[in-house]
């Protein structure tokens, strides 16, 4: 069975129909790339995953269950993590602090025992500082760790974004946009990153870009939406070469 | 320089610790002196007690960030709590240490509970919604106290929103008498007590902000949308934060009570409320040692200014515009950013020496 299973999957704002009949099939451990025109309801998508809006119509199976409209937290919690296209990191706390952040239902202690300062609030602070800071060497942020996350390049703050969502452990990670705003250096080595951290943890990964050379590059299945429907689904190639996805795009009959 | 960074917290929490014990010990010592007029003696309780205030009301506006405009509300149920408390176990408990004590100790809890009868429908709002709901909320606190009578007799404690409806027995009392307040407080609070129950505070303040639900709370200041899309409890961080900020409003609100010879719930209105969130502002919003200072200078000054009169609440303003431009004028900030680098400069060259 696969890791998430959308079926019929719809929203409506008021008369708006912003997304409607959309299925996917995401496997464990897939890279799976969702693109289409500006405005085309990616994002929507994503945030109807996730719990930011309930979809008015369809089901969203994680795992075998049903997460379909549950509360954003959570819906983190039975596995699903993400970024945003805009940036939105705890800005005022330091890079660390904002994976501890993402920490928290990993590594549980009471409010007292903080407060109390107990001994087991030191043990579980060193291991959330040990396991916030592998996350942070595998995106080479290990060395800005103490400095405050508003502080970092624009480049580094989407890297936070995702070291953080990948500390919730989740089994599915949304990347929205991920290379945005990078430069094509960065850009390559994000695509390593992103099989990296497919490879070493054994998540799946859907994302939105519109980068083409990126989501060709690393996407092994592809689905295409414009007007909030699927205009085509399969291998890069396959979409590509799709007449249907060229005429969305570079406009046509 | 990374070092310091590091240490930054740490180093800035301990500052706050050592200005509050060094102000303890000056004024104790000061006081033992003789050279403290009376008015000021008088005023160290009552300055402990909006110091506690704005570290409360800071808990809630700058870690939480949530703008309260009913904290007095929180004050009063502490105070008056406190000192129905205190009087009822006048004669069953001689300490006036231990009555004080428990006054503190009730006057939380019961703020807690309020807080968390406020909190659930107050923090579903946001931003200025939530700020106009809360003043509401300290409105009615007000006039809830305002209306409500206690006695006590040989049965124990009567309640009633009807002065004529409470029949006491004989040797009973009237402790809370609606508009009247509490009269005949016998004062228990002291100096020292006020320094301990700060200290408490600051304990408290600083070891959560630095833990798994300080950093819940202030993500969720920071931006609510992703502190849920990791899979943070929005209710439940924000209601603690709420309910601990509100207990230690009550416990202020108690010491505060059990230094005066009586209060009044008309005393605890919306301008006590905006005082309180004065000193916060002043002080820098997040700021503990700054809501410390603000409170306690704000506290003293109209009363050091009585002599001046007609001039008072002038100069109160023009100290409160000084210490506004102090601590949020960007040429200010450049300012003293300077002086530092250059202490530390300076400190850094001789330790070097030495």
């Amino acid at each position: 069975m696969a890791l998430l299973e959308v079926s019929n999957l719809g929203i409506a704002f008021g008369g708006l129909q912003a997304v409607s009949q959309l299925d996917l099939k995401i496997e464990k451990g897939q890279l799976y790339g969702l693109i289409g025109p500006n405005g085309a309801g990616k994002t929507t998508v994503f945030n109807m995953l996730t719990g930011v809006y309930k979809p008015t119509e369809g089901d969203i199976i994680l795992d075998g269950k049903n997460i379909t409209g549950l509360p954003p937290a959570t819906i983190n919690q039975a596995g699903i993590a993400r970024t945003f296209q805009n940036i939105r990191l705890f800005n005022d706390l330091t890079v660390l602090d904002n994976v501890k952040v993402g920490l928290h239902n990993q590594v549980r202690y009471p409010m007292w025992t903080g407060v109390l300062r107990l001994p087991s609030f030191y043990t579980k602070e060193r291991e959330m500082n040990k396991q916030a800071m592998k996350l942070l060497k595998i995106f080479d942020l290990d060395k800005e760790a103490k400095l405050k996350a508003s502080s970092l390049p624009y480049g580094k703050q989407r890297k936070l974004e995702i070291a953080r969502a990948l500390a919730t452990n989740p089994k599915l990670l949304l990347l929205d946009e991920p290379a945005a705003g990078m430069n094509p250096n960065e850009t390559a080595e994000l695509m390593n990153t992103i099989k990296f951290v497919r490879d070493t943890f054994g998540i799946a990964v859907l994302l939105i870009e519109h980068d083409m050379n990126f989501v060709m590059g690393i996407c092994e299945y592809i689905t295409v939406l414009n007007y909030g429907r699927e205009l085509a689904q399969g291998t890069g190639d396959a979409v590509r070469n799709n007449p249907k996805v060229i005429a969305a795009y570079l406009g046509g009959d | 320089m990374r070092s310091l960074r590091t240490n930054k917290t740490l180093r800035t929490n301990v500052i706050t610790y050592a200005v509050v014990v060094a102000a303890f010990v000056l004024f104790q010592a000061l006081g033992s002196a003789g050279v403290l007029s009376s008015t000021m003696k008088g005023q160290l309780v009552p300055i402990c007690a909006y110091v506690l205030m704005a570290l409360s009301l800071n808990l809630t506006v700058g870690i939480l960030g949530e703008l309260s405009l009913g904290h007095a509300g929180f004050m009063s149920v502490g105070a008056f709590a406190g000192a129905v408390t205190a009087s009822a176990m006048q004669d069953s408990m001689p300490s006036s240490a231990l009555r004080l004590t428990v006054a503190v100790l009730v006057g939380a809890v019961l703020a807690a509970i309020v807080g968390v009868l406020i909190g659930i429908p107050v923090l579903r709002l946001n931003g200025d919604y939530l700020a106009i709901v809360t003043l509401a909320f300290g409105e009615i606190i007000k006039s809830i106290v305002n209306n409500l009578y206690i006695g006590m007799d040989a049965n124990g404690l009567h309640a009633s929103f009807l002065n004529n409806t409470i029949v006491l027995g004989d040797g009973g009392r009237m402790i809370l008498s609606g508009p009247m307040g509490v009269p005949g407080i016998k004062k228990t609070a002291t100096f020292t007590a006020g320094f301990i129950l700060i200290l408490i505070a600051l304990f408290v303040i600083f070891n959560l902000v630095n833990s798994r639900a300080g950093r819940a709370i202030m993500a969720l200041r920071d931006n609510r949308i992703a502190a849920e899309s990791v899979g943070i409890n929005v209710t439940k961080y924000k209601l603690m934060a709420f309910v601990i900020s509100a207990a230690i409003a009550g416990a202020g609100g108690a010491l505060y009570g059990q230094a005066q010879n009586a209060i009044i719930a008309t005393k605890f209105d919306f301008n006590t409320s905006i005082l309180i969130l004065v000193f916060v502002v002043l002080g820098g919003m997040g700021n503990m040692l700054g809501s410390i200072l603000a409170a306690a200078l704000l506290t003293v000054l109209p009363e050091l200014l009585r002599s001046l009169n007609d001039y008072r609440m002038l100069i109160y303003a023009i100290v409160l515009i000084l210490m506004m431009l102090f601590n949020s004028a960007p040429a200010m900030i450049q300012w003293r950013e300077q002086m530092t680098e250059k202490l530390r400069e300076k400190f850094g060259k001789e330790k070097k020496e030495g």
